[in-house]
């Protein structure tokens, strides 16, 4: 645990004290402390390229009136600097007339273990990792041309300081390990990537070598796109596969169910409560309650403990993910969705981990209902526009379906849809969910947040394809 | 107030003596400060006003040709210590390069030119709110719009850069920034768009009354879209979209890329790779330009440099690690481009619109697909169509794709560069391209 006011000449009472005044006509706010440590060890072209600690500290100080949010962040934990935010804050709000809310559910259960993963492991041990990757994959053949391979590690102890001097802390592990190699033949070059990680300590990935599972999917990849021929363009059925894939949930229906752009009526979900938005068989869930996952939380960064929200039932919307200020507007309770990258933040209503659960047909079945589409296993980043709705991803291992077997690697193309629609277009959900390996981060209004997904094998009747090949 | 150069020379030069103490043979240091002020409205209301005061430190030490570096937002002594004796145990530990090192000291900035970034003007979160109501009024006026979201941010920076070899040198820089996103919405359709002006003198900065105007009007004028066919067509790129391009181009061009042999532009300097009339400019000394600098990140010098001449390739963008790699000379470009821009072509934007009798108007992308190893590019867009120089109808629910290698060659460029961001096109015209759609 980090104590904040160690070396400031600010003690508690007095940070509490000028909470308590400048909250005191609000409907809610709070002084968010944080302290994170961070490292980056990277290799890249034969060589350690950096290695460097990153160490910060801050604080941001929030006071909401009705729909107003004041902010203020600084790095300077001192009686001037708190000071200085408190008067901005009542600047902003003069006219505040609310009542603070001081009601917070509280909650026993934590998901990750209170560890500093960048001091579980020596920088010579993790150099010796990157040096054995670089190795393995270069003894794999001369069209190995490049290898990249870095380890993130990171600590964020966070405190929150209500009115009242209410107090609710964390601290959160977070891990990624990468490996990205690029092949090159007859003068064609491709690249693999592949990564793991989560809220647990280095040696969750890596004991009895099994960094080499890492290297081998990352090296598989680049040698299917070696392979690739362009891709189709059009409409026509898709076929995603496991796990990953999901990216595709979070982009068409997960942002549309962010409390906050249903508030505003921006979102194309913003008027579909109860209503059938999905096939039957589909149920999607954002959950921050799995043990270790890179989008669990043990408490929200308001301080909400957090849930498992089932967003859609069989089909029919049931909840939009809420942080404090929009459930409040809306009439409803936070699900602990409120989230912020860092101090130098406001809170916004985020996913944590959102997965579409099993159903009960095979893969085996999509594929063989396939003439002509495309079966897509992998994926880069993806996009949506929540307002219109429409929303893409990034193939990056895809093949061809033809006549309902896989046919060649197809060159990676972007997938666009329409979120409100795609998933009335599902019509089988595999049995085989599958969580992704632990590598997503979400970005939303500037700030990125660490974020997992997971389903099972789907069939999308209907998606435009965006290749070249007509 | 934005913390002053003394405090942050002081900040520096405390960190490299340290360094050199515990055994540093060469270091370099940037201490900064930056102080935001924000105010943001929806619906002609007050939504959220922020404040933020960033401090910052990075410090990079070498011992002989080991680096390894650190950074910080905690600059009070006691911290810097514990890191810094962190950092010389890390460098210790990290294996050699033998490519590392500070730049040379004659490519080194010798003299700072007043570029007049910084502009001392303070306007108060009232001022802000003024502009904003302007803006929102203007942006709100048709009843198809149904959300309005501005925003009106002042930025002072200050920074300085010292290293070991007596470098040290920093400047004040400042940027007002604008912006209006609505939302329109009819019986079939609701859309999104934007507007955005940002300067780095307040009295620069676009009118509030044009900028929701054009906020309003671009929301508006895509409702009620559709889907067309796939098909082969020319593609116009709105400004926007088309300084995106630029921007990929340029990170295919960066030495990091080169040297590791990722980029799809590799041992093509002195080859055509664009069209015969293309040339590109980046020029770090446009007085108030959004992009310019006296010396790039390492403290090097940076001179104009004609990146592209007659479609000719004639430099990458160079920094010190990855010169060396290449045998090349840094040429300040670490950190990347400054203003970087195409130079005008010889067509207005109406022949643009009418030299072909069918192509579609690109007004936003979405999606990641610019892949610099391979070339190839594919991502969602929304725009319109456009027949005989007309806009007939929005479009969205579309992709297009291609190849940058192709692309490049098929470039033509309208004569309407502006200076409205770092990295500036002309509307670009790229034919041949592949639309995915129905």
């Amino acid at each position: 645990m980090t104590n904040f006011f160690e070396k400031s000449d600010l003690t508690r009472s007095e940070a509490e004290n000028i909470i308590s005044d400048t909250l005191q006509k609000c409907d809610d706010g709070e002084l968010y402390l944080e302290n994170s440590k961070s490292e980056t060890i990277l290799l890249d072209d034969n060589k350690i390229k950096n290695s460097s600690y990153n160490s910060d500290l801050g604080f941001g100080f929030r006071a909401i009136s009705d729909e107003v949010v004041a902010y203020s962040h600084s790095n300077e934990i001192s009686k001037n600097s708190l000071k200085q935010s408190s008067e901005n804050l009542k600047s902003t709000l003069k006219s505040a007339k609310g009542t603070y809310s001081y009601e917070i559910p509280k909650s026993n259960k934590k998901y990750y273990e209170n560890i500093n993963p960048i001091e579980q492991k020596s920088l010579n041990e993790k150099i010796k990792i990157l040096n054995d990757v670089n190795s393995y994959l270069r003894s794999k053949g001369d069209q190995v041309k490049q290898v990249t391979a870095n380890f993130l590690g990171e600590q964020k102890s966070i405190e929150i300081i209500r009115s009242g001097g209410e107090t609710l802390s964390d601290v959160r592990p977070l891990i990624r390990f990468n490996v990205s190699v690029m092949l090159e033949k007859d003068g064609r070059k491709e690249t693999g990537v592949y990564g793991v990680g989560g809220r647990q300590s280095y040696d969750s990935y890596l004991k009895d070598e099994n960094w080499k599972s890492v290297c081998d999917e990352a090296l598989r990849i680049a040698s299917v796109n070696l392979e690739s021929k362009p891709a189709p363009a059009g409409e026509m059925k898709v076929v995603l596969g496991p796990g990953w894939p999901a990216i595709l949930i979070h982009e068409a229906v997960g942002h549309g169910l962010e409390g906050d752009f249903n508030r505003k009526k921006t979102s194309a979900f913003h008027n579909l409560m109860g209503q059938k938005v999905a096939s039957e068989g589909v149920t999607i869930v954002d959950d921050g309650t799995i043990d270790n996952r890179r989008g669990s939380l043990t408490i929200d960064d308001e301080g909400t403990p957090t849930e498992k929200t089932v967003l859609i039932e069989n089909g029919i919307l049931k909840n939009f993910m809420q942080d404090r200020l929009n459930a409040r507007l809306m009439k409803t309770k936070s699900t602990g969705s409120g989230r912020r990258e860092n101090y130098r933040h406001i809170v916004l209503p985020r996913m944590r981990n959102t997965m579409m659960l099993s159903g009960n047909r095979t893969q085996d079945e999509m594929i063989k209902a396939v003439d002509k589409g495309i079966f897509a296993v992998s994926f880069g980043g993806g996009q949506v526009d929540i307002t219109s709705g429409k929303f893409v991803f990034n193939c990056t291992e895809a093949y061809e379906i033809v006549n309902g077997k896989i046919g060649s690697p197809i060159k990676g193309a972007t997938l666009i849809g329409d979120g409100p629609s795609i998933l009335r277009e599902v019509s089988m959900v595999g049995n085989d969910m599958m969580m992704d390996p632990g590598i997503g981060t979400c970005g939303k209004a500037g700030q990125g947040v660490p974020v997992g997904v997971a389903q099972p094998s789907i069939l999308i009747n209907k998606m435009t394809v965006g290749g070249t090949k007509l | 107030m934005v913390k002053d150069q003394e405090f942050l020379e002081k900040k520096a030069s405390y960190c490299l003596d340290l360094a050199k103490k515990l055994g540093a043979t060469e270091s370099s240091a940037v201490v900064m400060n930056s102080v935001s002020e924000t105010v943001n409205f929806r619906n002609k209301k007050l939504d959220e006003s922020n404040r933020s005061d960033d401090l910052g430190i990075s410090i990079t030490t070498y011992i002989g040709k080991k680096r390894s570096s650190i950074s910080s937002s905690n600059l009070i002594n006691d911290n810097l210590n514990i890191l810094i004796e962190k950092c010389i145990e890390t460098t210790k530990n990290t294996p050699e390069d033998e490519f590392n090192s500070l730049p040379d000291r004659d490519l080194l900035a010798k003299e700072v030119k007043d570029l007049d970034l910084y502009d001392e003007t303070h306007i108060e979160n009232d001022k802000k709110i003024d502009y904003l109501k302007r803006l929102e009024a203007a942006a709100s006026n048709d009843k198809k719009i149904v959300n309005t979201e501005s925003s009106f941010a002042q930025n002072k920076s200050n920074f300085i850069l010292a290293n070991s070899e007596g470098f040290c040198d920093g400047y004040r820089t400042s940027s007002f920034t604008a912006s209006s996103v609505t939302v329109a919405k009819d019986k079939k359709s609701m859309e999104r768009d934007y507007e955005y002006s940002s300067k780095c003198f307040l009295k620069d900065l676009e009118d509030a009354n044009e900028l929701g105007k054009l906020a309003a009007n671009q929301s508006i004028r895509k409702l009620s879209p559709k889907k067309i066919s796939s098909e082969k067509i020319g593609i116009i790129f709105d400004k926007r979209i088309a300084k995106g391009i630029l921007s990929t181009f340029a990170s295919a061009i960066a030495s990091s890329a080169i040297s590791r042999g990722t980029s799809f532009l590799k041992d093509k300097v002195n080859q055509k790779i664009f069209s015969n009339k293309i040339n590109v400019i980046d020029k770090p000394d446009i007085l108030r330009g959004l992009g310019s600098r006296n010396f790039d990140s390492e403290g090097v010098k940076t001179d104009t440099l004609k990146l592209v001449d007659q479609g000719i390739l004639k430099h990458y963008l160079i920094d010190t690690y990855n010169g060396k790699k290449l045998n090349l000379k840094s040429n300040g470009r670490c950190g990347g481009t400054s203003n970087l821009y195409f130079e005008n072509g010889n067509i207005s934007f109406k022949d643009l619109l009418n030299s072909s009798s069918k192509s579609l108007y690109i007004t936003e992308t979405i999606g990641h697909g610019s892949n610099i190893v391979t070339g190839d590019y594919s991502v969602g867009a929304t725009g319109f169509l456009v027949e005989n120089g007309e806009f007939k109808y929005p479009i969205n629910e579309i992709t297009i794709a291609g190849n940058f290698k192709d692309m490049f060659q098929n470039i033509t460029l309208a004569n309407d560069l502006e200076f409205k961001y770092a990295t500036n096109s002309p509307t670009m015209m790229i034919e041949g391209m592949v639309v995915a759609g129905k």
